[in-house]
């Protein structure tokens, strides 16, 4: 037995490519394998966010006029420059794994430690937000009041407004934490390319890693309009 | 530990990392497209349009051309296999199926009750 695998191995045209593992046929099959594993993962990502769109539509539909009254409470511009920051984040990932590709280290190690200055950025903003939520009395719970100081034309009901920020917290809290994740993973892996680490020889890593990016992005590209961008009559 | 600088002539074998390298400009044109779909959701909210329904089609309609351009272009799904293409449109069609089952929720007669009816 063991002298057909030597026989499988001498007629398997080996490539002088140390990055290929030993069940695939070549590259491109490890490539594939790599990145259709990685989207496999986006999709449960893809169904864990999916359900919180869902129960959003739910409420959305249900009481508009809730939703539009409690969505003034939150600042347009905090938003789109969260998004401006997430979108620049993903721009400079996607140069990070094309010098990964090109072997460019000095390029790919930039663009890693600017794609992670702007998460650390988006989560300082994001910090300013809710803050301010915090401070206004505006977090589900015993302690949330409604209507909000200042506010005096509301006829919404206080309940169906505490269920917006319920979805609000809920989902801008879950996708922080994807943009948490995503850093810590970013840091193992700049520590590992500053050293110099076989590991990330292989530019799949990064690649993949700038999959995840990209997916938080879109992420938030949805969440942006749907709860800063509701539209009044 | 020497410090060289990464030159692909000094590596051992022929440099071939078979990915289809997108080349940069591809994302520089993409990240303009984003910037100029961003200015134009920002400014379709402050110039509201009559309709409710006119507004939120244009907010989530500019939603999805960014999507789409930051999964073809920076997820390189335009360049990718047909497998991974299936894999990222599945994911997005399963949403979609999702989402349609909200209509079960809206068409449940609830029964109106003094106090909780909207």
């Amino acid at each position: 037995m063991s002298s057909d695998a030597v026989e499988v191995q001498r007629f398997r045209p080996r490539e002088a490519d140390e990055d290929l593992g030993v069940q695939y046929e070549d590259m491109e099959q490890q490539n594939e394998a790599y990145i259709v594993g990685m989207w496999t993962f986006l999709v449960t990502e893809i169904m864990f966010f999916g359900a919180l769109f869902l129960a959003y539509l739910t409420y959305r539909t249900l009481y508009p006029s809730v939703f539009m009254a409690a969505h003034h409470e939150l600042d347009v511009k905090y938003g789109a420059t969260n998004t401006v920051v997430l979108l620049t984040s993903s721009f400079s990932m996607a140069i990070a794994v094309w010098a990964a590709q090109t072997k460019q280290l000095k390029i790919e190690i930039g663009g890693l430690i600017f794609t992670m200055l702007c998460a650390c950025a988006f989560l300082v903003i994001k910090g300013f937000e809710w803050a301010a939520k915090f401070e206004h009395h505006l977090v589900p719970g015993p302690l949330f009041h409604w209507p909000p100081p200042g506010y005096d034309s509301i006829v919404v009901p206080g309940d169906k407004a505490q269920m917006f920020f319920c979805l609000y917290f809920a989902m801008t809290g879950l996708h922080a934490l994807h943009v948490i994740i995503g850093l810590l993973v970013m840091i193992v892996l700049l520590i590992l390319l500053i050293k110099r680490s076989p590991l990330v020889r292989y530019y799949m890593p990064v690649e993949m890693t700038g999959l995840y990016w990209h997916f938080v992005d879109v992420v938030w590209i949805f969440l942006f309009p749907l709860f800063y961008l509701i539209p009044s009559h | 530990m020497s410090h060289h600088e990464e030159d692909p002539s000094a590596l051992p074998y022929v440099e071939h990392s078979h990915a289809h390298v997108v080349p940069v400009r591809v994302y520089v044109i993409a990240y303009i497209a984003l910037m100029i779909l961003m200015g134009g959701t920002v400014l379709a909210y402050y110039i509201h349009p009559s309709s409710t329904l006119a507004s939120n089609v244009i907010a989530l309609g500019i939603a999805v051309i960014k999507a789409v351009i930051v999964v073809l272009f920076f997820m390189q799904v335009r360049y990718s296999t047909r497998l991974t293409w299936v894999w990222a449109a599945i994911g997005f069609i399963w949403l979609i199926i999702l989402f349609s089952t909200v209509t079960d929720f809206i068409s449940r007669g609830w029964i109106p009750i003094k106090g909780w009816t909207p």
